[in-house]
């Protein structure tokens, strides 16, 4: 059922004989990130294991009654004994998932898909650039390269929001930005006049990351237009495409590339995504309603 | 009964007596003894479906007796058209295809996955159990066979379990065409007219000077386990070309034609042709196409919880890519016009399934042509772009 050599779900409990048996989870924690958005953290209701996540992977949600939902991974793999979703109000299931109180249970299934591949960053400098709940997928990684710090060259992150109120971990970044060894710039579309940060697009900070263009590597996880846009802004300072990767988000039911739901062109993005390499689906996303 | 060794490979000698035919071995079934051989197939438990008129249309349902089968009737197809005629003669299979396919048995338009139990502020799955009684498929067609081999990769590929469970326990009685529809094209996907694999047993119906049988291949050693008691005698060999003549007769009246060559590239390079465009203005998006297609796997979910809120159940239901919802994503549609949810149907199944599955996912059977209610022909729309390639070769979209 997994891909990639992922490890499927453990044996032991019933997803070993289906992949649509959800695996009962505890709702250890449930965060306020934002007015609609809460950060929950769960751990198994019945001691079994948790399989490991690799940065840029998803699980299904399931909510008793209510149905499931692909998130995405947002925890340090480097724990796994707590599993981190961060989930944004935006429909019936995603509400009753930041609605699930600590004490309750929601249905795991998972890993799926493919992950930022930051064996590729080794050695080299890198981008993190995030849209919006673009940053959740992408804080595992983040966890990974200062973890192994020493193992990566420059460290650039670029984070927007719509205003302050929409930045997630606000107090984590508080932290990165206290850091010597990141960079990591935030940026707001609006803001009061409490805002000391800046105001505008995070394409717009594109030109002054101070990277070496030919030896960095990019993540992007965002709005797809977002996305679209700093790749062009990478590209313009000498990054190749085949160096930048964007997470892709689209409806999924099955997880497990049957459903058809999520497709774009040859790809199944919930199975051979949802991260790709940037030179493998621009031309995709060049192509209206595709 | 047993003592013999399973596989292809020379068997015993067909002569021995109470030797079980062997595979590739052909025979003759007298159409006056076709009732032994649903006989047979009872006697070991399986329950046969097969071809039977319902609703003025040869569907697939419960076979109990050959009063069941569509006996002298045949289907008149066209783009958009579908009537039941009365045939000459008494031919059990004198038809093609008709709206149903048998990925209904194997993978059903609705299907309960598993029922979540309260359990205090938890909740226990309780694992959905299969229907274990095997099926046997009375009436394969060659296209049908090499669908299922189609969705036999696809389910596989994903590990569904329901699937492949019903699916082992298939048999499957193929049936030769004798003459082709209108809307038929498996020449072209070259899938048919003849049957040349994946049954278990093969038939063709012969209504030949006066005679009326059926010459019998046997494909596997379940196929040949139901001919135990059932009264066959070796074909000689005009019975044999009798039976080749028929299938010949199948594959010179087909009545479409598809050029395959290139096509997946042709499709992949064209996502802006402007038959696109042309094609949306007739299609009304009502997923007949999908839903009569014996290949279309697309599948959505529903959450069903009880009004004690003590259990949930979840479902499956066939799913269409031209639903408005289907690509809703925080309630926008990837693809919301007509042409984007055609173009994706057609490049899908004729272009990236290669990509995918490393095969076409169409297999000429013509029932997205007959069952289209505007009579749409994806032959026709193929040769559109064909003739008007837009913006390939040196398109946006590279290969």
């Amino acid at each position: 059922m997994a891909t990639d050599g992922t490890p499927g779900p453990l044996a032991g409990d019933l997803s070993d004989q289906s992949p649509w048996y959800p695996v009962p989870y505890r709702v250890d924690r449930r965060t306020a990130e934002t007015a609609d958005t809460v950060t929950l953290t769960l751990s198994p209701a019945k001691g079994t294991p948790l399989h490991p996540f690799r940065p840029g992977q998803f699980n299904m949600l399931y909510v008793f009654g209510v149905g499931e939902a692909a998130i995405s991974v947002s925890g340090d793999p480097a724990l796994p004994e707590a599993l981190v979703h961060t989930v944004r109000t935006a429909g019936k299931i995603s509400g009753a998932l930041t609605g699930a109180a600590p004490g309750s249970t929601v249905g795991v299934r998972g890993p799926y898909g493919s992950g930022w591949p930051l064996e590729e960053a080794v050695g080299r400098d890198v981008v993190l650039v995030a849209g919006g709940l673009g940053l959740p997928p992408l804080r595992p990684v983040l966890y990974e390269l200062l973890r192994h710090r020493e193992r990566y060259g420059r460290i650039e992150v670029i984070y927007g929001a719509r205003t302050p109120k929409d930045l997630v971990y606000y107090r984590q970044i508080q932290e990165w930005r206290g850091r010597s060894d990141l960079r990591f710039q935030t940026t707001v579309d609006a803001a009061g006049r409490d805002w000391y940060g800046d105001v505008g697009l995070v394409t717009a900070r594109v030109p002054d990351i101070r990277v070496e263009p030919a030896r960095t590597v990019a993540f992007l996880c965002g709005p797809e237009v977002m996305m679209k846009f700093t790749a062009q802004a990478l590209e313009a300072r000498g990054v190749t495409d085949s160096a930048i990767y964007v997470s892709l988000e689209r409806n999924m039911k099955c997880a497990v590339g049957l459903c058809g739901h999520c497709q774009l062109g040859p790809e199944f993005v919930c199975r051979d995504g949802p991260v790709f390499r940037y030179h493998d689906v621009r031309r995709f996303l060049s192509v209206r309603e595709l | 009964m047993s003592g013999r060794s399973s596989g292809p490979g020379p068997g015993p000698s067909a002569a021995s007596s109470v030797e079980r035919p062997a595979l590739g071995s052909r025979h003759v079934l007298e159409r006056t003894e076709f009732p032994s051989l649903l006989r047979s197939l009872r006697t070991a438990g399986y329950r046969t479906v097969g071809p039977t008129i319902r609703d003025g249309a040869i569907v697939y349902g419960e076979i109990r007796q050959e009063s069941d089968l569509p006996i002298g009737w045949t289907d008149r197809q066209e783009a958009g058209r579908y009537r039941l005629e009365q045939r000459a003669d008494a031919a059990l299979f004198g038809y093609n295809v008709g709206p149903h396919s048998w990925k209904k048995y194997l993978f059903p338009s609705r299907e309960r996955l598993f029922t979540a139990v309260r359990d205090g502020r938890s909740f226990v799955v309780q694992p959905e159990p299969v229907d274990p009684t095997p099926l046997a498929f009375l009436g394969v067609r060659a296209c049908e066979l090499a669908a299922l081999g189609v969705s036999d990769r696809v389910f596989g590929k994903a590990g569904d379990p329901s699937y492949a469970e019903r699916r082992t326990r298939t048999l499957r009685i193929a049936v030769q065409c004798g003459q082709a529809g209108a809307t038929c094209f498996c020449v072209s996907m070259k899938t048919g007219p003849a049957v040349t694999g994946g049954h278990d047993l093969s038939l063709t119906e012969v209504l030949h000077e006066g005679r009326h049988y059926f010459l019998v291949e046997v494909g596997s050693e379940s196929g040949a386990r139901i001919l135990d008691g059932v009264p066959l005698r070796p074909a000689t060999e005009d019975e044999f070309r009798s039976a080749v003549a028929s299938v010949g007769r199948a594959a010179a009246s087909m009545g479409r034609t598809m050029d395959t060559n290139g096509l997946r590239d042709l499709l992949v390079l064209n996502p802006e042709n402007p038959r696109w465009e042309i094609v949306a203005r007739r299609c009304l998006s009502c997923t007949n196409c999908t839903m009569a297609c014996p290949t279309c796997f697309c599948q959505t979910t529903e959450e069903v919880p009880d009004l004690s809120a003590e259990k949930s159940e979840r479902w499956r239901r066939w799913d269409s890519c031209f639903n408005s919802g289907f690509t809703a994503v925080h309630g926008t549609s990837v693809r919301s016009t007509t042409q984007s949810r055609y173009r994706q149907w057609l490049t899908h199944k004729l272009g990236t399934w290669y990509d995918q599955f490393g095969e076409s996912g169409c297999v000429g059977c013509g029932r997205c042509i007959t069952w289209c209610p505007v009579g749409i022909d994806l032959t026709e729309e193929v040769a559109a772009v064909r003739t008007a390639p837009g913006d390939a070769p040196g398109g946006r979209v590279a290969p």
